[in-house]
């Protein structure tokens, strides 16, 4: 078994309570059968939604991040002012800004869900 | 230098000091040494990485770029910003659930093939040693600008301070002096930006307005297209800013610094409010160094605009507010290079020596004797390539340092996590390929190429056009990922990845018995 833990890191962290919920489910005995873990039923149903999450996500990030360039560079659609001086290529920049955070927070959000399946299943393992 | 600009200083350098005391006596295991012991909590974390990414190139450069620049400077920051929803979403929780100390450790959680984790760290310390030399000599010229020390006094004062701080302290004393500086940078650029909207009566439209014909540009000023004219050099920079903060090792580092992968999620909130704010800031600042100090001025002290912030500084608060500006840029430089000497020494005491060398056979004490050797031996390097490059222009390096991490780390962590299929000929043939073809393009750029003797390294026509070689080497290290897998079988020394996969998705540890 290649895998180290670092016990040191898990137990320090803890140690201002060190019977920490979560930090105690999510140690155990080497020998696990993983294989049989990632088919459970419940394991395959949280993978599925988290996988679907991010992946969705993260294509519609990358795609707005993406078309930014394109649109100044290849267009002329951002020039035209929106308020004032302030053209539309602010506008959409500040967009970015303003996507940064708010996926930010709705991750944050939807990972707090996923952390109540994940301690399910290590509670059902273990 | 005046008597508030010493007092600020030797306030900074007193701090800091007293902080790296305080981290020496707390930081004796290994994993103190390189994690603070994972004891950081989401909010310090944030501030630390917050304080680790926003170099002086951001603080000091992005605002000169804004300001002579207009809207082509905002771009890094968009990109720089942007990048944190990669590393948030794809990288940040499986990361810890996976490593230890290094990111090479995350891949080798995986592939134990000595020859993975020695690709890895390969690549960690030809990172950490382009961004620090960019660093360091970036950081001997503002100061050199900003206290009129001479240069090599310059560098050899950061490079004794780094030491200093990562051989006593750590990453506890790494750690709290990037949360300082974050605390500092944020104080002193919403000062300044605060000054810059009494004057235009808190009204974004007024500040537009004043900007569109305080420069040459007129109105071009406030669009695109100022600094970049070819759509695949800007498509290409945009591209490893976006995909490089997700690897790089520095950064990578700091998730290993709190107890789980909840932590290191809300650290990554926090970074990301604050990285933003800051961004926003950084434009009012520029827009404010063409407004208040005009465009010449800035450009007399430096030619690329470094010196719009700390004069605008000047302008608007006198001397007091511009010493303390330059502190903040030099705890800025700081605590960027600390990180680095901290990541270069982690990559060569414990992927190097530890794991590759010693195949893990290592007792705690050695570890750290061989971490301190290799903090020493980072930083004397680092130091004597800044000392030789004070007539360089490597202000390319810090791009460079993006791209390497995006064409050569990013594919093989993203696919040691998400791709079952991937093996070990994959990643070194990914790692080794982002590398290669990252520096290669650079070498023969007009960041190293230039017909114009004297102007970059080499004088001639460039042979790639592009400045950042992002847009091809990016993807052929994801090629190269791909290639490399479906031609070869499982490597001998793979986990298998349901393991993986499980531990990754829940942060299951096994005890050692």
């Amino acid at each position: 078994m290649s895998v180290k833990i670092d016990e040191e890191v898990t137990f320090e962290s803890s140690s201002h309570d060190r019977n920490n919920e979560s930090s105690a489910l999510q140690e155990g005995p080497a020998a696990l059968d993983y294989e049989k873990l990632i088919n459970t039923p419940e394991f395959k149903k949280l993978s599925k939604r988290k996988n679907g999450f991010l992946l969705s996500y993260t294509i519609f990030f990358t795609a707005i991040y993406a078309l930014l360039p394109i649109l100044t560079s290849y267009t002329t659609i951002l020039e035209n002012r929106a308020i004032g001086m302030i053209t539309w290529t602010w506008i959409y920049s500040f967009g970015i800004f303003i996507m940064v955070w708010a996926l930010a927070t709705i991750y944050t959000k939807k990972a707090a869900g996923f952390d109540k399946d994940v301690d399910e299943i290590l509670k059902k393992t273990l | 230098m005046d008597f508030i600009s010493i007092a600020i200083f030797v306030g900074v350098i007193g701090l800091t000091l007293g902080v790296t005391y305080w981290a020496a006596k707390q930081t004796s295991t290994a994993s103190d040494f390189y994690t603070a012991g994972g004891s950081l909590t989401g909010w310090q974390n944030g501030l630390a990485i917050a304080g680790d990414y926003l170099s002086a190139a951001s603080f000091l450069g992005i605002a000169g770029a804004v300001a002579l620049n207009g809207y082509d400077g905002f771009y890094y920051s968009l990109g720089f910003l942007a990048a944190y929803l990669v590393v948030l979403f794809l990288v940040a929780e499986p990361l810890r659930n996976l490593g230890k100390f290094t990111m090479a450790d995350m891949i080798g959680s995986r592939f134990s093939a000595k020859k993975v984790r020695a690709a890895a760290a390969l690549n960690t310390i030809t990172i950490v040693l382009f961004y620090m030399i960019a660093q360091l000599v970036g950081a001997g010229a503002l100061i050199k600008l900003l206290l009129g020390i001479d240069y090599w006094i310059s560098v050899l004062i950061v490079g004794v301070m780094m030491t200093v701080y990562v051989l006593f302290g750590g990453m506890t004393a790494t750690s709290w002096v990037q949360i300082i500086k974050a605390v500092l940078l944020m104080i002193g650029t919403i000062v300044i930006a605060f000054l810059v909207l009494l004057r235009t009566n808190f009204s974004f439209t007024s500040l537009f307005e004043k900007v569109s014909t305080a420069t040459k540009h007129g109105e071009s000023y406030l669009h695109s297209g100022v600094l970049y004219d070819n759509p695949l050099g800007l498509i290409s920079v945009l591209l490893a800013l976006f995909l490089g903060t997700a690897g790089l090792p520095h950064i990578l580092m700091r998730f290993f610094t709190v107890k789980d992968a909840k932590t290191a999620r809300s650290s990554v909130i926090y970074a990301v409010w604050i990285i933003g704010v800051f961004y926003f800031i950084t434009m009012i600042l520029g827009f404010g160094g063409a407004i208040f100090v005009g465009e010449e001025a800035i450009v007399a002290e430096n030619a690329a605009g470094n010196m719009a912030a700390p004069m605008l500084a000047a302008v608007l608060g006198g001397n007091a507010l511009e010493s303390f500006v330059a502190a903040v840029a030099f705890a800025t430089i700081l605590a960027v290079v600390s990180g680095l000497v901290l990541t270069g020494a982690s990559a060569l005491a414990h992927d190097l020596y530890g794991e590759v060398f010693k195949k893990g056979k290592v007792t705690d004490k050695q570890q750290v004797t061989a971490a301190r050797i290799a903090a020493i031996s980072v930083a004397i390097l680092s130091i004597i390539l800044a000392l030789g490059s004070e007539k360089l222009n490597v202000a390319f390096l810090v791009s460079l340092a993006f791209c390497v991490a995006a064409a050569a780390n990013l594919p093989t962590i993203l696919m040691t996590i998400y791709w079952k299929r991937f093996n070990t000929t994959g990643a070194i043939a990914s790692m080794l390929t982002g590398l290669i073809t990252s520096l290669v393009l650079v070498a023969i750029s007009p960041s190293v190429m230039s017909p114009v003797e004297g102007a970059a390294l080499i004088t001639g026509n460039p042979i790639f056009p592009l400045a950042n070689p992002g847009i091809v080497s990016i993807p052929a290290g994801f090629l190269a990922a791909y290639v490399g897998t479906i031609l070869s079988s499982r490597g001998k020394e793979e986990v298998d990845y349901a393991e993986i996969k499980f531990k990754a998705e829940t942060g299951y540890r096994e005890l050692q018995n």
